[in-house]
């Protein structure tokens, strides 16, 4: 049996299309941002899948967003607030820990869901190509729902307690970036390295309860020692919710050395992690 | 044909080291005990470098554009491995491929699909997965739909969808892609017979609009319809590339470990045959040794033998054997006992009538046997192809499913179906 074909269309008709080299993996990593900027849409449907599915078939739906940070900040009101007086800056304490719960929340669920990312989309690694970095990308993205909704509540609480933001509002967008960098440049390493150890899976809960700890969530870092206060700055999160409080609150600014030090400290996590994604990433479908 | 490679790969090598793929979810616990254990022996590479594994040893070929390219051969041959590589989920070892155009691997139905979201998310967020850009699954996504034959339930989560409908919607958003090469795995062993009909057709469609394909299937006969062109991989290797029927005869004949089909092989040594020559001729009648019947036709078997020495005595065996090399049926003279003795001669007439064979729809292929009487001396493997059309054997009003959906052999049993308490002779009622 014969079947006739008609004529190909001549791929050159439709301008000679782009050229897939395939080689045996060595050398060193490259980063492909044009590939990353071709494929943007596909970060948008997994981000958008990521929160789809977030909320699918629960009764309040988005209402966990607030209820979690909610729930966190009445027990540190007791405990920490009230229990232990532990000091916030002057403020009323529930809007001095829900401005700093707000950037936490959103960097612990970020890093939680981006380090088990590749893990638990396996079955596409193993199934079709596309820049592996856009899963851990938008797991890192699609917290940052949440986070708005939750914004709103800070809001709703400052006007509540009658606390007027200043101009220093405006740079909370760079505090945004800051979480949401430091929340990549971790899980970069984080997920690549769960591809090959699942202990990772284990650790990231474990690693986001200490996180909280020696950052300034619960407390204020006027609290901490001023000899351990150059070390304790250096902490990214430690710069993001001193920031939050600072725009939003008015607490006083993040210091300025230690914010330059820590922002120098995520960008060499992010390209190390970079390099390492790379390079694992290579054998991602035979070991995952 | 003058065409443009698309695809060109030059010694793709893809070796797995067994040891790694054991450990490769073990813990850093087991890891940190396995570097010390070597530590302790001293030696880094004991068992290690032996267990290797070659997916893919030196895989050259290249394809044109608009060429439709079949990859057969048996579990673990390398196939899959292959299009893995050419699709970039695994890197080859050693070896480089490239590829001339966008791409689009179909290496399982439903990739990228997420039970809880509906069957409308999944089309677009299955869709992106495969490659294609949100306007054009908005613009496909009617036509989708109504492939997959679900819009009424297209707003309902696909997890509450019966298997048929998730595949069916599934196998309809990669059916819609429209890249420049797509590498294509066995996934049209899906659905029920009548979509596996519709997804062949729309493959057929795909294949005719000029898109350079690469298909792995077990489905002989619909490699043969969509494929001119077959590679045939074994061990990793290539082991035959050229015109499909050409490679598909030689892997149906290497599947029974034999030689090349329509080359006769000798069985037993009898010396009265095999003295000088060996050589034994078969000619089909009509010149023709593909035999085409609708389901449950009598089947009928015809050629001429030529020997290389007179004979007295003739006998001849016929073996069915299904496309995916099961034996299905298998018959002889010589077990029959029926003897053709005649003055010596080099040629004889053979007329073999199977009658109505209850053979299901599909594709098999006939061995040959041919001995004195007392023993078989040679055959001819593959001798025939044999394809069964579906066809509606009782007037049931409509066809039988055929052989992948039922297996090879149909029946019709008389039924006696009745409620339990009632007895069981009302055949009146059930048989109408």
């Amino acid at each position: 049996m014969t079947v006739s074909r008609s004529p190909a269309v001549p791929a050159s008709a439709l301008g000679r299309p782009p050229v897939i080299q395939i080689k045996a993996a060595d050398g060193p990593a490259t980063l492909n941002l044009r590939e990353l900027a071709t494929n943007w849409e596909l970060l948008y449907f997994l981000v958008w899948r990521d929160i789809k599915v977030r909320y699918k078939q629960t009764a309040i739906g988005a209402g966990w967003a607030i209820l979690q940070p909610l729930t966190t900040m009445v027990i540190f009101t007791a405990v920490f607030g009230r229990l232990a007086s532990i000091p916030s800056d002057g403020l009323p304490y529930p809007v001095f820990a829900f401005a700093g719960l707000l950037p936490w929340t959103y960097f612990a669920a970020a890093l939680s869901r981006s380090g088990n990312s590749l893990v638990s989309n396996g079955n596409l690694i193993t199934k079709v190509y596309f820049p592996r970095l856009l899963i851990p990308l938008s797991a890192v993205l699609s917290p940052l729902v949440d986070f708005i909704i939750t914004l709103g509540l800070v809001a709703l609480m400052m006007m509540w307690y009658g606390v007027v933001p200043a101009v220093a509002i405006l740079t909370l967008p760079a505090f945004v970036l800051l979480a949401a960098a430091s929340a990549l440049a971790l899980s970069l390493w984080l997920s690549a390295l769960c591809v090959r150890y699942r202990d990772v899976g284990v650790v990231i809960p474990f690693l986001v309860q200490i996180g909280m700890y020696v950052s300034p969530v619960a407390y204020p870092t006027s609290l901490v020692p001023e000899r351990w206060r150059f070390l304790y700055s250096v902490n990214p999160m430690a710069v993001v919710i001193d920031g939050f409080r600072w725009a939003l609150l008015g607490t006083a600014p993040p210091d300025l050395f230690g914010s330059a030090v820590s922002c120098a400290l995520v960008a060499v996590i992010f390209y190390g992690g970079l390099l390492y994604f790379n390079r694992v990433e290579r054998v991602f479908a035979d070991v995952v | 044909m003058s065409s443009d490679p698309m695809i060109v790969a030059e010694g793709l090598t893809k070796e797995y080291r067994l040891s790694a793929l054991q450990v490769s979810h073990d813990t850093l616990r087991d890891q940190v005990a396995h570097a010390v254990k070597r530590l302790w022996r001293g030696s880094a590479n004991d068992a290690e470098s032996e267990s290797r594994f070659l997916a893919l040893n030196d895989v050259s070929f290249t394809v044109r554009e608009g060429e439709v390219v079949g990859l057969i051969g048996r579990n673990g041959a390398g196939k899959s491995t292959l299009l893995k590589v050419l699709s970039r989920i695994t890197f080859p070892t050693s070896g480089s491929a490239s590829i001339h155009g966008r791409v689009a691997s179909l290496l399982e139905v439903g990739t990228g699909f997420q039970p809880e979201l509906s069957g409308r998310e999944n089309v677009f967020l299955s869709g992106a997965i495969l490659g294609m850009r949100k306007a054009e699954i908005a613009r496909r996504f009617d036509e989708i739909v109504d492939f997959a034959g679900v819009a009424r339930f297209i707003d309902t989560p696909v997890k509450r969808y019966s298997s048929g409908m998730y595949v069916r919607l599934a196998f309809a958003v990669a059916a819609h892609l429209e890249p420049e090469v797509m590498f294509i795995d066995e996934v049209l062993a899906v659905g029920d017979v009548g979509f596996q009909k519709k997804c062949l057709a729309k493959m057929d469609d795909v294949a005719r609009g000029g898109r350079t394909i690469l298909f792995v299937s077990h489905n002989l006969a619909a490699v043969r319809s969509l494929c001119p062109r077959s590679i045939f991989l074994r061990g990793g290797g290539v082991v035959a590339d050229g015109p499909s029927d050409q490679v598909i005869a030689r892997y149906v004949a290497e599947y029974d470990e034999s030689g090349p089909r329509g080359a006769c092989e000798r069985i037993a040594g009898d010396a009265m045959f095999v003295e000088g020559s060996d050589e034994f001729f078969l000619y089909p009648a009509d010149q023709s040794t593909a035999l085409q019947v609708l389901c449950g036709e009598p089947i009928v078997l015809q050629f001429e033998i030529e020997s290389p020495k007179p004979l007295v005595e003739l006998s001849a065996g016929a073996l069915i054997v299904s496309s995916s090399g099961e034996r299905i049926a298998g018959m002889s003279s010589k077990v029959q006992r029926i003897r053709a003795v005649g003055r010596p001669s080099q040629r004889w007439l053979v007329r073999c009538d199977m009658g109505r064979l209850p053979l299901n729809a599909g594709t098999y292929s006939v061995d040959v046997y041919i001995g004195n009487g007392a023993m078989d001396v040679t055959r001819f493997p593959s001798a025939f192809e044999l394809s069964v059309t579906e066809h509606d054997v009782f007037g049931w009003g409509n066809s039988l499913p055929p052989q992948t959906a039922w297996g090879p052999l149909y029946w019709a049993p008389t039924w006696h179906i009745a409620a339990s308490g009632s007895t069981l002779e009302l055949e009146e009622a059930v048989e109408r």
